[in-house]
């Protein structure tokens, strides 16, 4: 199965780092990635920049209605993700506390909802 | 045999098999899939299969093999269907329909593979809210409908059924494993299955006059569970541990009320009316425990009834040795209702004025401002050291918070025997006596 890692984390952390622990902090993130690949679970991942960054759309009665931050301002926000397949979520879980982000913020693990299984779903 | 006693027949071996194998049928079928309700739909229909071929045909000799057989078709499909878009389909569906047929063909209906562990686990799994585990496990490994477990968990069978279809949505959807947890992640994988068992027993237990009969059998469907996961697993101390207090706790059932549903203490009560084979067989897994060398949460609290039984039935005086087993809980679990437990005990060696600055500070934990032993056991303490307006208030507040009838009537009789005001005629020393 599919699984979504989310990273929600305090984005004024990383900003306070000495450029030393920053170094450390992309270095971890690096090691993990690379393990990941070395296990064959990896499918793609990518860092978000922060939120102070984002625009959030919406079309309300046929007009887009444009707006400056995130959806949901929370002092962690979400700034990036690791996609992986594994066999259940308890290899997902084994995995998303190897992540450097579970000790500075908090992992949230999703199941992809992959092609054709709604129908079986509903049908069942 | 003439059809009605076909009939008759048929239905009372497909119940038998419901009680014995249900539980066992459905892990089997959906421990490759997943997909509980799915096996749980393909179960009752081969159950109503065999209500119509049963009467006609006879009941079989391997009545699970049979039903495993009519249900096979049924989980085929979904099979099919949750791994249709893997490549590998092909070959996983042969592989389920190879696994399927080799337990049916067994000729015992104990050669087929028993994976109800492995579901008590997934029941279990930290990704289930807790509150939804011990439901889950009476309905997914006992059969147990959603209006008993409801009646018994306080929930409309509506509210019930909904909580446990998003659980079983999420064991699929979630890919929540149906299996064994390995050896190191065991430990605390564990204590929520206990937790689970130890939940779904005391929602009986909290009906002791044995009144709501959703209620008392759950106690037994939990005591169930707790022999179950002590056959499965016979190596784990704290399996063995809360099977034992279980029992002592099912043992006293009969002994605490009176026939007219008077809520009788400990001390009061007649131990002829005591079950002495459940006791013994407490003491003799509490025993094998031991000799485990892990203590844990449940053997302690299983000791603590040993303990209070061994004083009962012999007259030993042992509450410094109950008030020692509280201190190591405590160290375990951090809990304050051990602490209450703990000053109780405390007072008995040491006296009441000891026992009352045992107790915690219902300052400290705001949750013992609604929990109702506190406010008994401070109106206890506060009446023997002779403060009896203020004993007077904590036991008005123990009867505000009680949900139980026969224990509110209790608390009311010694809220009669506090005398007006306080009176200088009884000196602490001479209230411990009592």
């Amino acid at each position: 199965m599919q699984y979504l890692l989310l990273l929600h984390a305090n984005e004024a952390g990383f900003a306070q780092m000495t450029p030393e622990q920053q170094r450390q902090g992309m270095a971890a993130y690096m090691a993990y990635t690379e393990a990941l690949v070395k296990a064959g679970v990896y499918k793609g991942s990518n860092r978000l920049r922060p939120v102070s960054n984002s625009t959030t759309v919406r079309v309300v009665d046929g007009k887009a209605q444009v707006l400056d931050g995130p959806f949901i301002d929370t002092k962690e926000a979400l700034g990036g993700y690791f996609l992986i397949e594994v066999p259940d979520l308890d290899a997902a879980l084994s995995w998303a506390a190897r992540c450097p982000g579970a000790s500075h913020g908090v992992l949230e693990v999703r199941p992809i909802w992959e092609m054709g299984q709604g129908q079986q779903s509903a049908a069942a | 045999m003439n059809s009605t006693e076909g009939d008759e027949q048929a239905r009372s071996t497909a119940e038998a098999v419901a009680r014995r194998s249900y539980g066992k049928l459905v892990a089997f079928l959906s421990v490759r899939t997943r997909d509980v309700s799915a096996a749980e739909d393909a179960l009752s229909e081969a159950f109503a299969a065999a209500l119509v071929d049963w009467p006609q045909n006879g009941c079989p000799a391997n009545p699970e093999a049979w039903l495993l057989t009519a249900a096979r078709r049924k989980s085929i499909d979904v099979f099919r269907g949750v791994v249709r878009h893997e490549l590998a389909a092909g070959e996983l569906l042969r592989l389920e329909l190879l696994r399927l047929d080799q337990a049916a063909g067994q000729p015992q209906a104990q050669e087929i593979p028993d994976e109800r562990l492995a579901m008590m686990f997934a029941c279990a799994h930290p990704s289930i809210d807790a509150a939804v585990r011990a439901p889950l496990m009476l309905q997914v490994v006992l059969g147990l409908d959603a209006g008993r477990i409801g009646a018994a968990f306080l929930a409309s069978p509506t509210a019930m059924g909904k909580r446990l279809v998003r659980a079983k949505e999420k064991i699929r959807e979630a890919g929540i494993p149906i299996r064994v947890p390995r050896r190191e992640e065991l430990p605390d994988r564990l204590d929520a299955v206990l937790n689970a068992i130890y939940a779904a027993f005391s929602e009986g237990w909290t009906d002791p006059a044995g009144l709501d009969a959703a209620r008392r059998e759950l106690a037994e469907e939990g005591l169930y569970l707790a022999r179950l996961l002590a056959s499965l697993l016979p190596e784990e101390p704290e399996v063995l541990g809360l099977l034992a207090l279980l029992l002592h706790a099912e043992s006293r059932r009969r002994a605490r009320r009176t026939d007219a549903g008077e809520f009788v203490p400990l001390a009061a009560q007649d131990q002829a009316l005591w079950d002495h084979a459940q006791i013994a067989e407490a003491e003799m897994l509490l025993r094998r425990a031991s000799a485990m060398g892990h203590i844990g949460r449940f053997q302690l609290e299983a000791a603590v009834q040993s303990a209070h039984v061994d004083r009962c039935r012999k007259g030993i005086f042992n509450w410094a040795q109950v008030a020692e087993l509280y201190d190591a809980l405590f160290q375990l679990t951090g809990s304050p209702v051990v602490l209450i437990n703990r000053a109780l005990a405390v007072a008995e060696v040491d006296g009441a004025a000891a026992g009352l600055s045992a107790l915690p500070d219902e300052q400290a934990d705001g949750r013992l401002t609604q929990y109702q032993p506190y406010w008994a056991a401070r109106s206890e303490l506060l009446a023997r050291e002779g403060a009896f307006a203020d004993a007077r208030l904590a036991n008005e507040i123990a009867i505000g918070l009680e949900r139980d009838p026969a224990v509110r009537a209790f608390l009311e009789k010694r809220r009669a025997a506090l005398p007006e005001s306080r009176s200088n005629g009884i000196s602490p020393q001479r209230a411990q006596n009592e």
